[in-house]
């Protein structure tokens, strides 16, 4: 069978196994009665639910014909990757170095993913972003953030 | 007159100093984000929440009021000048306010943006200030049937207006409810899905998913795409004043819109976007004076209308959400996420056991409006020099805000790496043409639908169809019934996906 519709097919199929994926967790729930309803009453009824959309949206892109068949489209993986790659390296740096090291670090490697990557440009941000959150976020608003590595604050 | 006596209330707190600068905050921040393309109020309010946790409750909520509203005016700028929508609410503004921007003609376009935001603003707030009392008192007589029945309709309407697939938009709305199942179970205390990750038997943090999906999504999304050239009309913007022809065309077409959005914007699932669409379908079928610029050539009935109607549609959609506090849009559901944050449980007895903040609010809204008009017309300039940054030099700073805001949210990490999950799902959605906001709204009313039809089964003891013999409850369901009916109808359905394809 060919694939008419290839963001719904594949729509349809994340629909399905998530759907199934909540449902079987929710065996593990008690189920209850229609007249108690335990914990896993509604998230397995969702589940269910779910999957079956899944099926009417994987069927739909099976059967009806879409003009040009409805691409995925090029994924972009280099900026998801350092985009992506920052947050978490900003999330692991943190706590330990604190900002002033993991906010340029983010900037740096997040301005990796743009494609027009210009060195200078990015330094400036880099020292304007971290003073601006440190006088907004830390100073302004009090909000408590790691500021430099916990090693030299001893 | 107790209208009166309430607005007086609202007035004296949203005229205090500290309130009126947070007041400008909102209406500054709304604008700044407004204008710049790839940045939208969603992504911005839960960038903000965070630091909300440092503010009272009332300016707080004024505050971020402001950046929804204040976001509809930016908007507009931007679409009358480089044809990019600044928010999705100003894409139908850049058809017909590009052309007249190109024609020279950039001023009138703003202004009559401008203007029309304004009066449908003042009128909006009127509506709320009118309108809110009586649905408080409606919604007293609700039980978990009604509240279920309530949140199901306003699930459905969410879907039935918004543009694409309507099975897909449900299935996301079901998929947002599922997420919203991992927690600590209330009633009987047993943690569901929580991989004994203790972080997650509190439930995943709704402003890591939203700013997961519409803040590092869509930074992803837009690095993805080339480069638009951007062509500025910056220059062109010296006249600001409208001819006396221009003022008696877009009269009418102001008072239709704000008429427009005022209604949609309290339906559910309406707001801001829904409201400038169908204004621009109106005013395309409305009859043209003799010698009027056709539209999609430059018609200011095509900027002044749209523009007015999603700005009432922007403040009427606080109604919903202040009245029965149940969120019509994904702002509104984080507006509720706010006030949980400020320890106020949204509902109807917020009028009563918080006027200030209620009355507060909705009077600032006129206060914001004014600030805005101040803001956008005579201080156009300083916003359209901002449309001068280059996309490579805002992200990484938008990128900075939220992965501080997710840090803060609890002082702790694991909040952040979900921030990343969610922003490679929302890559996914955005590849797969997955429409993201109704599983934000869904993840929101989750627990809480959960919770009262347990609670509404356990009064019937297990019989299903209270639903549908509670008087109120069975008028609920049947109207989200009617719904999906009547867009599945192919009428309809071509009409609904004409009107969204004017767009593009």
């Amino acid at each position: 069978m060919r694939i008419k519709s290839r963001k719904d097919f594949w729509s349809g199929l994340m629909f399905i196994v998530t759907g199934v994926a909540f449902a079987w967790g929710a065996t593990s729930y008690s189920f209850g009665s229609s007249a108690r309803p335990g914990p896993a009453y509604f998230p397995f009824g969702l589940g269910a639910l779910l999957a079956l959309l899944g099926v009417i949206v994987l069927v739909k892109a099976l059967v009806f014909e879409v003009e040009g068949g409805d691409p995925i489209g090029h994924w972009g993986f280099r900026p998801a990757l350092l985009v992506l790659a920052a947050v978490l390296l900003f999330g692991l740096t943190l706590p330990t170095l604190g900002m002033a090291v993991a906010l340029p670090l983010l900037i740096f490697v997040g301005s990796l993913g743009s494609g027009e990557f210009r060195l200078k440009e990015v330094l400036v941000s880099c020292i304007v972003l971290t003073f601006f959150s440190w006088l907004v976020f830390a100073k302004g608003l009090g909000l408590t953030i790691p500021m430099g590595p916990s090693f030299l604050a001893g | 007159m107790e209208l009166l006596d309430h607005l007086t209330l609202g007035f004296g707190v949203a005229f205090s100093l500290v309130n009126l600068l947070y007041a400008l905050a909102g209406a500054v921040l709304g604008t700044l984000i407004g204008v710049l393309p790839g940045l939208g109020p969603t992504a911005t309010i839960a960038m903000l929440l965070p630091s909300i946790y440092a503010l009272e409750a009332t300016p707080a909520l004024i505050m971020l009021a402001g950046i929804y509203y204040g976001a509809q005016y930016g908007g507009s700028t931007t679409a009358i000048l480089i044809n990019v929508p600044g928010e999705a609410s100003s894409v139908v503004t850049a058809i017909d306010g590009y052309k007249m921007a190109r024609r020279g003609r950039a001023g009138p376009a703003l202004a009559s943006a401008g203007l029309g935001s304004f009066f449908a603003g003042c009128v909006g707030t009127l509506v709320i200030a009118a309108f809110a009392p009586p649905l408080t008192e409606l919604a007293f007589e609700f039980g978990p049937a009604e509240y279920f029945s309530l949140m199901a309709l306003g699930l459905i309407g969410a879907v039935v207006l918004a543009s694409g697939s309507l099975v897909k938009a449900i299935a996301m709305i079901i998929l947002g409810l599922l997420l919203g199942q991992v927690n600590t179970d209330v009633i009987s205390g047993v943690p569901r899905y929580s991989f004994d990750i203790a972080e997650l038997t509190d439930g995943i943090n709704f402003v890591a998913i939203a700013m997961g999906v519409f803040g590092f999504g869509e930074i992803i999304a837009n690095l993805g795409r080339p480069a638009g050239h951007r062509e500025v009309f910056t220059r062109d913007v010296k006249g600001l004043w409208p001819t006396g022809q221009d003022l008696r065309d877009m009269a009418p077409a102001v008072l239709r819109g704000t008429a427009l959005g005022s209604v949609l914007g309290v339906l559910p699932g309406g707001g801001a976007l829904l409201s400038s669409f169908a204004s621009y379908t109106l005013e395309k079928k409305m009859r043209a004076r003799a010698g009027e610029v056709p539209f999609g050539e430059g018609n200011i009935r095509g900027v002044a209308g749209p523009e007015s109607a999603n700005n009432a549609g922007a403040q009427t959609s606080f109604i919903p959400m202040l009245t029965l506090g149940i969120p019509p849009n994904a702002v509104m559901a984080l507006m509720v996420g706010a006030m949980t944050i400020k320890g106020i449980q949204p509902g109807p007895q917020v009028m009563t056991s918080n006027p200030e903040l209620f009355w507060g609010l909705i009077a600032s809204m006129w206060v914001g409006n004014l600030m805005l008009i101040v803001l956008n017309l005579p201080l156009i300039g300083i916003w359209i020099k901002l449309l001068t940054v280059p996309y490579r030099m805002l992200y990484p700073a938008i990128l900075a805000f939220c992965c501080i805001g997710l840090y803060t949210l609890n002082n702790n990490n694991f909040d952040v790496f979900v921030g990343a999950l969610f922003g490679l799902v929302g890559l996914v959605f955005h590849k797969l043409g997955c429409e993201p906001a109704p599983l934000l709204l869904g993840f929101i009313l989750g627990p809480m639908m959960e919770e009262n039809l347990r609670r509404a089964l356990l009064l019937s003891r297990g019989d299903w169809s209270t639903f549908v013999t509670r008087p109120l409850s069975a008028g609920l369901l049947s109207a989200a019934v009617l719904l999906i009916v009547l867009v599945s109808l192919p009428a309809i359905r071509n009409r609904r996906q004409e009107a969204f394809r004017d767009a593009d």
